[in-house]
């Protein structure tokens, strides 16, 4: 595990320091272009707030990818189970007049309940017929997309624009005014603390639960899981609906929290943003929440970044991939740990010796 | 003296365990040199060292007189130095010679295409040469597994290696197959090649090797001439003490009957009958063994009696219930304990730490999880427990992947696990496949030991002389068919031969 977090610690270094190069190749400061980076995030309530809110779908589609992925499956549907998700919900909210509380409630089950319905094709046919999951939730992706372009305009058509749905109402906000005052006027919703909620379940389910042990050992070896008793079929299924429906909350946290809408013709990039946080995050759900916060202070704040400097914000996008590359490459960066400390090792090993020979 | 290989005072060690610890081995040109050791002696440490694939913490490597630095597998080919690996490396869909010149190709059309031709030609000379009998047109899938070894020797040979190290090269052939590799083995020593290979089994060394180098727990014991030392002398340098071949058990006292399998037919994977109208029964206090050439239906029976392939028609009882159409938990629950044949595939999660596999079957149980959370604590407790009474050898204990344990350790484990768990019927598949004599005879004691705990237990083995050994009654297949069903103690070697290749024992006879 420690060696995960000096890989995935590795890769931002690089990622960063790459970055610096990439701004000195084209003529900019790095240090003035890092600062205003961070300053964009970071520099007062309200842009820490919106780095803050930022970070809350990527912590929902982060956890969905890893989740999956420590069940031995690759969710690559969260663009489509999130879409639905939001869909759900917001049609939820549209349609129900109810306290607050309550409302929100019902939106953030409907959130699962959409978004795993919409994983549990790929588990189901995955379970029975060995269709391997990438294809197919890809395959759902579009569906998804699809059926929110032909069904927001048909049910949930917005006041002014026929490409969007209705606003929400405040009641069916996940904006509250304590947090939106607190951070100066900033789009941070009650979804972030919901993904932490969702950081600690997950972690806990994994982790501590036989429930965990049996999903993650279909997904180490699904021949040995049935030899001892495991539900094979079951396991994979249940693994896929879990996923989807982290994914469907944070399109809850997206749709109803950051927007208030949902547009149509855009199958929203946080989806596969969850793949890059997972890896980042080593597939531990409190490095997930970590690479998703890190993810949302480079996404907020490269507007600022652009806006004070020269250096465009596609900078900033490099920075991701890069770290995106290293983080996948992580066996490099094992051997480079390896390699540093096998010369330490060997440099006391000789010094000892010479020692001793003296 | 002319030594091909020499590798000096060689030391590897692995984090919390020193796997090689100052090992020389000296090959001479034009030998057979067996290397003997227990599992996860470091045999095959020192074998990834001199092929490339670790480096040396200290010590020295000489090939032909001359110190070398064998930093990857294409310096130890270029140096002459071939490796067959115990799991063979081949693409199934390749023909034998796509296989082969896999890496180095020779080309045609300017660097553009392949020479098949070139190439199939060169093998087909080796092949005849060597009188390995490989066709270099065959899909690797459609042949044998041991024509898939001699595959790996040609590689070797068509690298121009001059140096070939076969890692457990027997465990996976029959009888009639080790004959054959030994011929082999005699004919590349004929044209100047030199052999290091590795194996456990003491008849084999007997039987093809000129010297033997003896490891035990990293360290060198000695080499000997094969000609003049005994196989109970090599077997003590190996494992430390006297070892006994014969296995001592007092006679059986059968009880009730525990299993009891009607007249059961079960599909194989290929979707045909591989066991045909099958009936056995296996009482209490007894060891029934299966005998039967390997594919003659005996994991059809398995499958269908622990629950993981489904029976076409027939019924298994165990304590007089009928357990045919339940599921694989309820047969466990109900007391089967399963040793697989295939521990990497069925019997482990290789990625799962040794605690979390000694649980496998028990960790939604009390005290092991409660009310659906997991009691580390407890799990550790009770996989030391097991690590310590089977010695389970490993770098961290409990907390050790299960991938990073020998073979033999992983299998001593899955045996603690499975004992441990007391079943009233404990089924053995090749519980002692692949493992040296030290641990086969551990083995055989607590098998014999739960039998005479009362319990019952079905081994189904393809070595005939485990199964003459431990058996109270054998039970042989040919065909899915039942042939005959005898006392281990009024039967001999050849009488089961016989009815192994199908022969009918004439009732009354």
């Amino acid at each position: 595990m420690n060696n995960k977090i000096v890989v995935s610690l590795f890769a931002v270094v690089f990622g960063l320091l790459a970055g610096a190069i990439l701004m000195l190749v084209t003529g900019h400061n790095p240090i003035t272009g890092y600062s205003y980076l961070l300053e964009g995030g970071l520099k007062n309530p309200e842009r820490i707030g919106n780095t803050l809110a930022t970070a809350t779908p990527l912590i929902f589609s982060g956890l969905s990818v890893a989740f999956a992925f420590r069940t031995g499956l690759f969710n690559i549907g969260v663009a489509g189970q999130l879409l639905f998700g939001g869909f759900c919900a917001s049609a939820v909210g549209l349609s129900l007049d109810l306290p607050k509380a309550l409302l929100l409630t019902l939106m953030l089950l409907a959130g699962f309940v959409g978004g795993a319905l919409w994983a549990v094709v790929p588990g189901f046919l995955k379970a029975k017929f060995n269709v391997h999951e990438v294809v197919s939730s890809i395959m759902m992706n579009w569906i998804a997309y699809w059926t929110i372009y032909y069904a927001v305009p048909a049910y949930l058509k917005g006041e002014f624009l026929e490409t969007e749905s209705k606003a929400l109402p405040d009641t069916a906000s996940l904006k509250v005014s304590f947090l939106t005052e607190m951070f100066d006027g900033s789009y941070i919703n009650l979804g972030l603390f919901v993904a932490v909620l969702a950081t600690i379940i997950i972690s806990f389910i994994i982790n501590k639960t036989t429930f965990g042990y049996e999903l993650k050992a279909v997904g180490h070896n699904r021949h040995a899981a049935e030899y001892s008793g495991i539900a094979v079929n079951r396991s994979i299924i249940l693994s896929m609906a879990i996923s989807g429906g982290i994914a469907g909350i944070g399109g809850v946290a997206l749709y109803a929290g950051n927007a208030s809408n949902i547009q149509i013709g855009i199958l929203p990039s946080q989806g596969f943003d969850g793949i890059a946080v997972a890896l980042l995050g080593a597939n531990a759900p409190v490095g997930v929440l970590l690479s998703a916060l890190f993810f949302g202070l480079l996404y907020s704040g490269r507007g600022f970044m652009n806006a004070m400097t020269d250096i465009p914000p596609e900078i900033a996008d490099s920075i991701i991939a890069i770290i995106i590359y290293f983080a996948a490459t992580s066996i490099l960066i094992e051997r480079l740990v390896r390699w540093l400390i096998r010369r330490k090792a060997n440099a006391k090993s000789s010094a000892e010796h010479e020692g001793k020979v003296k | 003296m002319d030594y091909v290989v020499e590798m000096l005072n060689i030391r590897k060690e692995f984090t919390g365990i020193v796997a090689n610890d100052d090992i020389t081995l000296c090959l001479k040109r034009g030998e057979i040199h067996a290397l003997l050791g227990e599992n996860g002696a470091g045999k095959s440490t020192l074998m990834s060292i001199l092929f490339g694939m670790y480096q040396a913490d200290r010590g020295a490597i000489k090939v032909n007189g001359k110190e070398v630095r064998i930093t990857n597998p294409n310096v130890a080919n270029e140096l002459g130095i071939g490796m067959v690996h115990q799991h063979f490396k081949l693409v199934e869909d390749f023909t034998v010679t796509e296989n082969i010149i896999m890496g180095i190709e020779p080309r045609k059309w300017f660097g553009l295409g392949i020479d098949i031709k070139k190439a199939s030609k060169k093998i087909s000379e080796l092949s005849e040469r060597y009188g390995l009998n490989v066709d270099p047109h065959a899909k690797v899938e459609d042949i044998s597994v041991g024509m898939q070894q001699r595959v790996e020797i040609l590689k070797t040979l068509y690298r121009n290696a001059d140096v070939l190290i076969l890692d457990e090269p027997t465990a996976v052939l029959t009888p009639q197959e080790i004959e054959e590799l030994g011929r082999i083995m005699k004919n590349l020593i004929a044209e100047g090649k030199s052999i290091i290979i590795i194996t456990h089994k003491l008849k084999e060394i007997k039987a093809f090797a000129d010297r033997c180098t003896v490891i035990r727990r990293g360290k060198t014991i000695g080499t000997v001439d094969v000609a003049p030392t005994s196989e109970a002398d090599m077997a003590e340098m190996m494992v430390g003490r006297r070892v006994s071949f014969k296995v001592d058990k007092i006679p059986s006292v059968p009880g009730e009957v525990v299993l009891k399998v009607e007249s059961l037919s079960v599909k194989n994977a290929k979707k045909v009958l591989g066991l045909k109208n099958f009936s056995l029964e296996v009482r209490a206090g007894e060891i029934v063994g299966i005998a039967g050439v390997e594919g003659n239906g005996q994991s059809d029976l398995i499958e269908a009696v622990t629950g993981l392939r489904k029976a076409e028609s027939g019924s298994v009882f165990l304590n007089g219930q009928e357990i045919t159409n339940k599921s694989i938990r309820e047969r466990i629950e109900a007391g089967i304990g399963h040793i697989p044949e295939d521990r990497q595939k069925r019997g482990l999660v290789l990625d799962y730490t040794l605690a979390e596999n000694i649980v496998l079957e028990v960790y939604h149980r009390e005290p092991y999880s409660r009310k659906g959370i997991l009691k580390d604590a407890k799990i550790k407790q009770y996989a030391n427990q097991i690590i310590e009474s089977y010695d389970v050898r490993s770098g961290e204990g409990a907390a050790s992947l299960a991938r990073s344990l020998s073979g033999g350790n992983q299998q001593k484990a899955i045996i603690g696990r499975e004992i441990e768990r007391d079943p009233i019927l404990l089924i053995a598949v090749q519980p002692t496949r692949g493992l040296d004599v030290g641990s086969i005879e551990y083995i055989h004691k607590r098998l014999i030991g739960h039998r005479d705990n009362g319990k019952a237990v079905l081994l189904v083995s393809l070595e005939l002389q485990e199964v003459m050994n431990i058996s109270d009654r054998i039970a042989v297949v040919n065909q899915g068919e039942l042939i005959g069903l005898v006392q281990a103690s009024e039967t001999s070697e050849n009488e089961i031969g016989l009815m192994m290749a199908g022969v009918k024992r004439e009732e009354g006879a």
